[in-house]
């Protein structure tokens, strides 16, 4: 017991000198007090109409601690604020979960329901059921091709296809022969849409790469093995922004000479653009897609407007090379680009 | 054990008898996952061109590492009987906690350093310590932190980054040391070597000491083979455990810092499904899920298998759309082929 009471104190002593350390040891360089003086003040806003509190909420099919959902998030809720709108967000990558998600929002009586169509199937059921409880839906980023039959008012997202197709026409523009496409999430049909449409437009050779997403050492230490498999390959295309940093550093450590390109922005792909390491990315939009679904709602609720004529709405792709991506910067460092 | 009585041994007693150098090594746990890696070693030698070169050998041995480390505790942990299911997303949380705490205080990168490895040692304290007094199944502890962890390390991502990710640290003071220790290259020639595989080195002599040279590695296997013979014989179980899995906590926390300082920034949801290859690696190096049987450097040749079979199968080039399923046979036939040799050996020992 003695022992154990002097490992205590031990313990104790550490925090305590730890502490103390983090008193006097800081940082003259980076960090929040960086952030803090760079930041200009962004205004949170406040509503600007003065229609009843609806309450909207947004089901989305994302996994745990994703970027890109976040920023979908901020956008919905910026316009949340702005519409005077009670906003809810739930989520989940299993399509069974994301269905009764859906149906608890119909349950709650919502006003509006904002909702992806990563898995068709499993949503076609909750979704018609909102429409015969007389809520409004809107679907976003996947689903396109399903959101009208299942009565949904308007889909807002990104074609795959044709963002994929815009990625091969930029890799024949820069004069790439075989291409590398590197999918963090097997089975997922957009990652899988992407790669396909990139295939079709490239004039050159592309190869698909499948890697564990939630394991970055896993991540370079494949890429690194593809490249030093394959000293042919120009370019690599990642389909997420973590993964673009992560194929460079893959790129180094085998020693090729191939341009990393990849879909989706943050803020780290944004400086590396700037300085030319990765060659263009081509981005969807997210914080647009969060952003226009809700105030779409509102529109429809306050007015009955309706956009995209029955067609979707398309938020990308875009394509950022080097001179915009140095204006999106900081848009990258405050989670809305 | 050692605290019993020497026993009145008669001369013919077999743990004295002296065995031949082959049978000594017959009966190695490792042994069967050593022949199960050179035979995965030999085939992709044969059937990938570019896996022999020295770059690509490099390249396997990083993805090794980066498993290995993790997998020497946790096959101690198994040694002792026990399973962490939530070490996968300790590594996260460990990373998590020095990027952010450094980040929010502007600290020196070192302190934010220190402070993660007091909270994951105090991570691994807490499964030990739940586990020896709710005497609940290692499973349903390890589970709870596992998702407790996962969540938290998302929910505390959010509320101080306000994002997913943590801000990067790269322009901090500290950053530049703090890599060349946990994330930095050794170049020999033309290759380059990760200071991983040091760590992963440095770890297995250390565990292999103290399994087989120390008071502390004789309890590990007595609790791991029958707790309440152990504890009648004064082995002291529940210090011992929670020394176990304090172990997972500081590999955890070697881990997660390479994880920081090689990608500068970390996404909160990783992680998850990790804690399933360390213990894969440490089952095909031998070491028996029921506890009380296996080694250090067994875990060692499983993270190895691992990982030449995972980046053997990008050498080869072969289909990706199938990735998966070869890397399941492959570690199948592996760990089959260990098990036949084991039988083997036990059987002409």
């Amino acid at each position: 017991m003695a022992r154990v009471r002097t490992g205590v104190r031990a313990i104790g002593a550490v925090l305590a000198a730890v502490l103390g350390a983090s008193l006097v040891g800081c940082s003259s360089t980076g960090g929040k007090r960086a952030e803090d003086a760079r930041k200009a003040a962004s205004a949170q806003g406040k509503a600007a109409v003065n229609t009843p509190r609806w309450k909207f909420a947004m089901i989305t099919h994302s996994g745990d601690g994703d970027t890109f959902w976040d920023i979908v998030q901020s956008g919905a809720k910026q316009a949340a604020v702005k519409d005077n709108i009670d906003f809810l967000y739930s989520h989940s990558d299993q399509g069974q979960q994301q269905a009764q998600f859906v149906q608890a929002a119909i349950d709650q009586k919502v006003d509006g329901i904002v909702v992806t169509l990563a898995k068709p199937d499993a949503m076609k059921d909750v979704v018609a059921k909102a429409a015969k409880a007389g809520i409004p839906v809107i679907t976003v980023n996947s689903g396109s091709e399903k959101s009208k039959e299942y009565g949904a008012l308007t889909h807002i997202g990104q074609d795959e296809t044709i963002a994929g197709e815009a990625v091969g026409e930029e890799l024949n523009k820069r004069g790439r022969k075989k291409a590398l496409c590197v999918l963090h999430e097997q089975g997922n049909v957009g990652h899988e849409q992407r790669c396909a449409g990139t295939k079709k437009a490239f004039k050159g050779e592309l190869q698909n790469l499948y890697v564990t997403g939630t394991n970055m050492p896993d991540v370079q230490s494949s890429i690194e093995a593809k490249l030093q498999a394959d000293k042919s390959i120009d370019a690599v295309v990642t389909l997420g922004a973590p993964f673009a940093d992560t194929a460079v550093k893959a790129k180094g450590s085998a020693g090729s000479s191939a341009e990393v390109d990849t879909f989706d922005l943050n803020a780290k792909v944004a400086a590396e653009l700037k300085d030319g390491t990765l060659g263009f990315a081509v981005d969807q939009q997210p914080y647009l897609q969060g952003y226009e679904a809700v105030d779409l709602l509102w529109l429809y609720k306050y007015n009955g407007d309706v956009l995209g004529g029955g067609l979707p709405v398309l938020t990308g792709p875009q394509i950022i090379t080097k001179d915009a991506a140095a204006k999106l910067e900081d848009y990258t460092k405050r989670g809305t680009r | 054990m050692t605290a019993t009585a020497p026993a009145p041994a008669p001369a013919q007693d077999e743990r004295l008898i002296q065995r031949s150098v082959l049978r000594k090594l017959l009966g190695r746990p490792e042994l069967g996952s050593v022949v199960g890696a050179i035979a995965v070693f030999v085939f992709f030698s044969i059937v990938a061109d570019s896996f022999l070169r020295a770059s690509s050998l490099s390249t396997v041995l990083y993805a090794a590492s980066t498993i290995g480390i993790m997998a020497v505790p946790v096959a101690l942990l198994m040694i002792g009987g026990e399973f962490d299911l939530s070490a996968g997303v300790l590594v996260t949380t460990s990373a998590l906690v020095s990027s952010m705490f450094s980040y929010q205080m502007t600290a020196n990168i070192w302190v934010g350093v220190g402070v993660s490895l007091l909270t994951t040692l105090a991570l691994g304290a807490f499964n030990g310590f739940m586990l020896t007094r709710t005497k609940l199944p290692s499973f349903i502890i390890t589970l709870g932190t596992f998702l407790m962890l996962t969540g938290l390390n998302l929910g505390f991502t959010k509320l101080i980054s306000g994002t997913v990710s943590t801000k990067s640290i790269a322009d901090m003071e500290g950053f530049a040391s703090a890599k060349k220790v946990f994330a930095s290259q050794l170049t020999l020639g033309s290759v380059n070597l990760k200071v991983t595989i040091l760590w992963w080195f440095g770890l297995i002599a250390l565990a292999t000491w103290i399994l087989l040279r120390t008071r502390f590695g004789n309890w590990i296997f007595a609790v791991g083979g029958e707790a309440d013979a152990a504890r009648a014989v004064g082995v002291p179980v529940y210090k011992t455990k929670i020394g176990l899995y304090m172990g997972v906590a500081f590999a955890a926390w070697i881990s997660g810092q390479h994880l920081l300082f090689s990608f500068d920034v970390v996404q909160s949801g990783e992680g998850v499904g990790n804690e399933l290859i360390y213990i894969i690696a440490a089952v095909i190096g031998g070491c028996l899920i029921t506890g009380g049987y296996g080694s250090a450097i067994g875990s060692a040749v499983g993270a190895f298998i691992f990982g030449m079979t995972s980046k053997g199968i990008v050498y080869a080039e072969w289909n990706p759309d199938w990735f998966k399923f070869f890397l399941g046979a492959m570690l199948l036939l592996a760990t089959l082929l260990n098990a036949w040799v084991r039988k083997r050996a036990e059987a002409t020992a």
